[in-house]
């Protein structure tokens, strides 16, 4: 087993959950063993970032530190927490005021932090760290040509592009390849959802998801799998309201990854809550 | 005239107070190497709904007239997806730049009117200060209640689905750590206003 100290994030505690479950289940039957970091707090998220950069960077540095203790890489599985402790990191490494604020703050509360704490997504673990072998192994009930659309969204791959290429990503793609399902052709895979625009700019927001919607639908994929728990309630929370708006009928179901992964590894619902999805993902779990 | 001469003194006041904030982004002068070609607009997946674009933004920084794009609702449209931070040729880290301009219309008040945003990002610092995390449930109440209660109503039918589904927390978990939040953002704020 390798050890990771493991970041679930908020969402991962309440409309993420399934998010959160499925990932430590697949990641213990892949070897990845996700040690929760103890106490840890939110990541600041763009909400806050759009107020003040210190406090949102300050905030997620409290995690980096407490992770720095633990000696293992942090692993997020949302990709604002990936992309706000990443940020946090390169801003400790490269700008000396923020570091000063960051240090002043953390020194506040008896804590301090070096810069040594590497952050990751649980992406790119399996892809990179657990490889194509061990996973393909892990196999238990071939996903059989399933078509689904490998979506990325923004913040995982931009704007550092840490593992993945900033605008075409790919990661997703072989990961799905692997379980013996067909990543469809799916150019908009690393177009934005909108995040938190669904909340404060909803018309706006539709538009941008229902192209997502109707780009995986065109291009034949049964299924969407997502990498954060935004992306995903995005994706499959508001499709009767979009079909509206686009005149059409948008039922398509959005997993997240490690959702699939556990179907092709033969988990049930008790490690992957699939009922817990608004869309009809059961279905095609059962097609398996 | 007069009038013309105090907007204009605020509107330097404000290209100020932005590189001010600004100044803590990496690679911050690069704004001042804008080429004006428009590549952050045409990559950009919501200028089209902005009454000011990405690239005038830049430009009206130059002009010294900051205070016309936060009348605008076009930094509380943008998404944060970067894809304009990692097209720019000038390597202007546009995102970090809307951030920044955000952050000074909540930080001045100068907001524009009907913007639902900034009161979203007032309940979610009120919600994650008070507990350290993110209590879904009670932010989206704080923030529909006080700006939005027609959205509210748009929005019942996806929380009970999520609450027949068991992806509602009803009840916040605070974490341990509560007080070390509170000194942190103390300590900040003291510094600020130092």
């Amino acid at each position: 087993m390798k050890e990771y100290t493991y970041y679930p994030g908020c969402t991962g505690e309440a409309s993420g959950r399934a998010c959160d479950i499925s990932a430590r289940n697949v990641a213990q039957t892949l070897g990845v063993d996700l040690i929760e970091l103890p106490d840890w707090n939110c990541c600041g998220a763009t909400t806050y970032l759009s107020m003040d950069a210190g406090r949102a960077m300050a905030l997620s540095a409290r995690n980096l530190a407490l992770a720095e203790s633990q000696g293992r890489d942090l692993v997020a599985i949302c990709s604002g927490c990936f992309s706000m402790l990443s940020k946090a990191n390169h801003r400790m490494a490269d700008h000396g005021e923020m570091r000063g604020k960051i240090t002043r703050a953390l020194g506040a509360v008896g804590l301090e932090y070096h810069g040594t704490t590497r952050v990751r997504h649980l992406l790119d673990v399996f892809v990179n760290d657990v490889g194509e072998g061990a996973i393909r192994d892990s196999v238990a009930k071939d996903l059989k040509g399933l078509r689904v659309a490998a979506y990325y969204g923004c913040q995982l791959s931009r704007p550092k592009g840490m593992f993945d290429d900033p605008e075409f990503p790919t990661s997703l793609d072989r990961i799905l390849s692997w379980l013996g399902a067909e990543p469809v052709w799916y150019p908009v895979k690393a177009k934005c959802c909108g995040g938190m625009l669904m909340t404060s700019q909803s018309k706006v927001c539709e538009r941008l998801v229902g192209k997502l919607l109707s780009v995986a639908v065109e291009a034949g994929a049964e299924c969407i799998a997502t990498i954060c728990p935004l992306c995903q309630i995005n994706l499959e929370g508001y499709q009767k309201r979009i079909s509206k708006v686009f005149g059409t009928h948008l039922d398509i179901p959005v997993f997240y990854f490690t959702q699939l992964m556990g179907v092709a590894m033969g988990m049930g619902e008790k490690e992957l809550h699939l009922s817990e999805n608004l869309t009809p993902s059961e279905a095609i779990a059962a097609r398996c | 005239m007069a009038n013309t001469d105090v907007s204009a003194r605020n509107a330097g006041e404000l290209n100020r107070l932005f590189l001010q904030e600004l100044r803590l982004v990496p690679e911050w002068e690069k704004i001042k190497v804008c080429i004006q070609c428009g590549t952050c607009t045409a990559s950009c997946p919501t200028s089209w709904a902005m009454d000011i674009k990405p690239r005038e933004i830049m430009g009206l920084f130059r002009a010294g007239r900051l205070d016309k794009v936060l009348r605008s609702n076009s930094v509380w449209i943008c998404a944060s997806c970067y894809s304009c931070t990692v097209r720019c040729p000038s390597g202007v880290k546009v995102s970090d730049v809307m951030y920044a301009l955000r952050a000074i219309g909540m930080k001045h008040g100068l907001l524009p009117k009907g913007e639902k945003y900034p009161a979203l990002a007032q309940a979610f610092a009120k919600v994650v200060d008070k507990y350290g995390r993110n209590a879904e449930s009670e932010l989206l109440a704080r923030f529909y209640l006080r700006s939005d209660p027609l959205g509210l109503c748009k929005q019942l039918w996806l929380g009970l689905r999520l609450f027949r589904r068991g992806r509602l927390a009803l009840l916040p978990k605070g974490i341990r750590g509560r007080d070390d939040i509170h000194k942190m953002m103390a300590e900040l704020e003291r510094e600020d206003r130092g």
